[in-house]
């Protein structure tokens, strides 16, 4: 577009800016697609991890038989969240603190990870929606990072293990009350692929 | 193909020179040389009165008393097709599209055209009937012309008038595509803001944003673009992958933003005229947050690291990461100063989320915000002498201002979730994003006088905006 300030003459013009338009958007929204992935990866499948079956044992250190009162594959992502109870670690509101109820379930989520030394897992970290974007994203890495190092300590190799956070990005409740909050301040341990 | 894929008016650059005026005989009138030179060095306002009119709007008094003006329908000799409708359609089109510029900065209360007890020809355009005006009480008159060119362009006049005392004020012309007529209205606003208000104008501006849909457990995130009025909207991104943040770049032909593409997020980059995404750098840790410095060099994000997060630098050009902060805590949410010279940015290092401003080394690293509650999402104003953010406190989440020295806190918003604020290009109004509890994401638009809150329209929810410079 060309600007010109218009003087009081007769025909005449000051041209004063010259003024290339943006070619930008002369895209198409193919040019943007990919073929990648969708989020969030998908999530263990099958069982609710929130069910442990009857056959949960996870003290003796033996694998469950598969096909009998449980139809999980043993080393797979279901098989770990059964046994472990859960996959999932709760965090008081802004903070990345395992507390005993974490240790707990980390604890079991580690002797599996021994049983199965050739699984990886990525640990997520997520934040619930009352905070800033930015800040939720640091703070779900603190919270994958916790609990990455928790099992670290429990003797799974840091090789095993990736993080990701997704700050408040991917709730798992979603209503906006302090109930859904709770259950949104989480990690989850994601079992990335067996051997 | 989504509402408002294409537009057709930028995909034209050429650069027209008007041969001859297309304006009919204009009101003479007394300058001196020297001050037209000045007018037009400065590139500011072309047909100053001798003596400066008393009509004035004062920008800081919000919407107290918003000045009368009337915007009828631009003037055309004879309806000529163009592509983008008849010039008399076009005149009407614009003069809407200056009306709701003007209505939307909470300045102006453009008068309902039903009143108007006349339609303007061409010759009115330059010698208007004041008194027609005065009849509607329009303290101001904004009024122009439409006029085809044989490019197959036009050619839009615009001109401003205090009614009252009969004088001109401002006039400029723009020579532009047919389809460019909405950024020539945008431009004609600007001018018509510019003189009254004594500000730049920023109408002639675009927003990118994030366009949500879905569930909130399954949301979709694209990067959009728009103008600031939501007109010629465009998805950027699918939606394949969870974007965040994006930020323009300078020249505006470049977007910075954070995406998870395969499952690794980090800082990105969209280059506008070829569609292209990058990532800048193959980071193994998250990179997010990221911001262009005010000449487009430098990218400042954050980076985290074990649980540790700090702000870095990287020479786009060179690829050289530079880390700025290095105590342990959340550091991120950097902005530079319009200089380039500084960089404010949040860290929890004290304990909760507050402001820090520091050199753009990272040297001199300095808290400045204060008070109860957090403070957070730290913006810069264009004009350097504000600081915007989010307030976080007593479980409510508020717009603010803050001078660069910490002082001068005003908060200009309170709901449920306000987040995220970004300037206007000239340092006036404050866009941000707000969640509404249990219900949905928009962006909103607020005045310095806290005054003038308005809801910016856009397809799908909105989210993490980001205002363009003025565009060229």
């Amino acid at each position: 577009m060309t600007v010109f300030y218009v003087n009081k003459e007769i025909g005449m013009s000051q041209r004063l800016l010259s003024l290339p338009l943006i070619a930008a958007l002369a895209i198409t929204v193919s040019a943007c697609a990919t073929k990648k992935k969708d989020l969030p990866p998908p999530p263990p499948t099958a069982t609710t991890p929130s069910t442990p079956g009857t056959g949960l044992d996870s003290g003796t250190g033996t694998p469950p038989v598969a096909g009998v009162g449980n139809a999980n594959i043993p080393g797979s992502a279901a098989d770990f969240a059964a046994q472990s109870g859960t996959d999932t670690v709760l965090f008081q509101y802004d903070s990345y603190e395992i507390d005993d109820e974490a240790r707990t379930i980390l604890g079991k989520q580690a002797e599996w990870l021994a049983r199965y030394p050739n699984v990886r897992v990525t640990v997520e970290g997520h934040a619930d929606e009352r905070g800033t974007r930015e800040y939720n994203l640091a703070l779900g890495d603190r919270r994958a990072t916790a609990a990455k190092n928790f099992l670290a300590a429990q003797g799974v190799g840091t090789s095993r293990m990736t993080t990701i956070s997704y700050g408040k990005e991917r709730p798992v409740a979603e209503g906006s009350d302090e109930a859904a909050w709770a259950l949104n301040r989480r990690s989850v341990t994601v079992v990335a692929s067996a051997s | 193909m989504g509402p408002g894929l294409r537009r057709g008016d930028e995909s034209s650059s050429e650069i027209h020179t008007p041969h001859k005026h297309p304006l009919p005989t204009l009101l003479s009138r007394c300058y001196t040389p020297a001050m037209r030179m000045i007018i037009a060095s400065l590139a500011l306002l072309t047909a100053f009165p001798a003596v400066a009119a008393p009509i004035r709007v004062d920008i800081n008094s919000g919407i107290a008393q918003p000045l009368p003006i009337a915007v009828p329908g631009f003037a055309t000799a004879a309806a000529q097709p163009t592509e983008a409708g008849t010039t008399a359609e076009l005149g009407q089109r614009v003069a809407k599209v200056i009306s709701d510029d003007l209505r939307s900065s909470g300045l102006f209360r453009p008068i309902d055209p039903a009143a108007f007890t006349t339609s303007v020809s061409v010759p009115d355009v330059t010698r208007p009937q004041f008194a027609n005006w005065r009849t509607v009480a329009a303290q101001a008159l904004v009024t122009g012309t439409v006029t085809a060119n044989p490019d197959g362009g036009i050619t839009v006049g615009c001109y401003a008038y205090d009614v009252f005392s009969s004088e001109e004020l401002a006039r400029q012309g723009f020579v532009t595509t047919a389809a460019g007529w909405r950024r020539a209205a945008h431009k004609c606003a600007d001018l018509v803001y510019s003189r009254l208000t004594g500000e730049t104008g920023y109408f002639d501006s675009r927003i990118v944003y994030v366009s949500e849909t879905g569930r909130k457990t399954k949301r979709i995130k694209r990067l959009a673009v728009m103008d600031q009025d939501g007109a010629g909207h465009r998805f950027l991104t699918s939606g394949q992958n969870l974007v965040l943040t994006p930020r323009f770049a300078p020249n505006q032909q470049t977007i910075t933003y954070m995406s998870f593409e395969g499952n690794r997020p980090r800082v990105w980059l969209y280059t506008l005229g070829s569609g292209r995404q990058q990532a800048i750098g193959d980071f193994p840790n998250m990179s997010f947050a990221p911001r262009f410095s005010p000449d487009g060099s430098n990218l400042i994000f954050s980076m985290s690291t074990g649980g540790n997060t700090d702000v870095y630098r990287l020479d786009i050009s060179s690829r050289q990461l530079t880390r700025l902060t290095t105590q342990t805590g959340i550091d991120t949410a950097p902005s530079y100063s319009p200089d380039g010279r500084r960089i404010v940015f949040e860290s929890d290092r004290g304990g909760s989320q507050q402001l820090y401003v520091m050199n753009a080394d990272g040297s001199g690293q300095q808290r400045i915000s204060f008070g109860d509650g957090r403070a957070a999402t730290p913006v810069w104003s264009p004009r350097g002498d504000l600081i915007a953010f989010t307030r976080i406190g007593g479980g409510r989440f508020s717009i603010g201002v803050m001078k660069p020295d910490g002082s001068g806190e005003r908060l200009l918003t309170n709901a449920y979730q306000d987040e995220g604020p970004t300037w206007s290009p000239n340092g006036r109004v404050i866009l941000f994003f707000r969640s509404a509890r249990g219900g949905p994401v928009d962006l909103y638009s607020v005045d310095l006088s806290g005054q003038n809150e308005r809801k910016v329209p856009t397809p799908l929810d909105g989210s993490d905006p980001a205002w363009s410079p003025l565009l060229p």
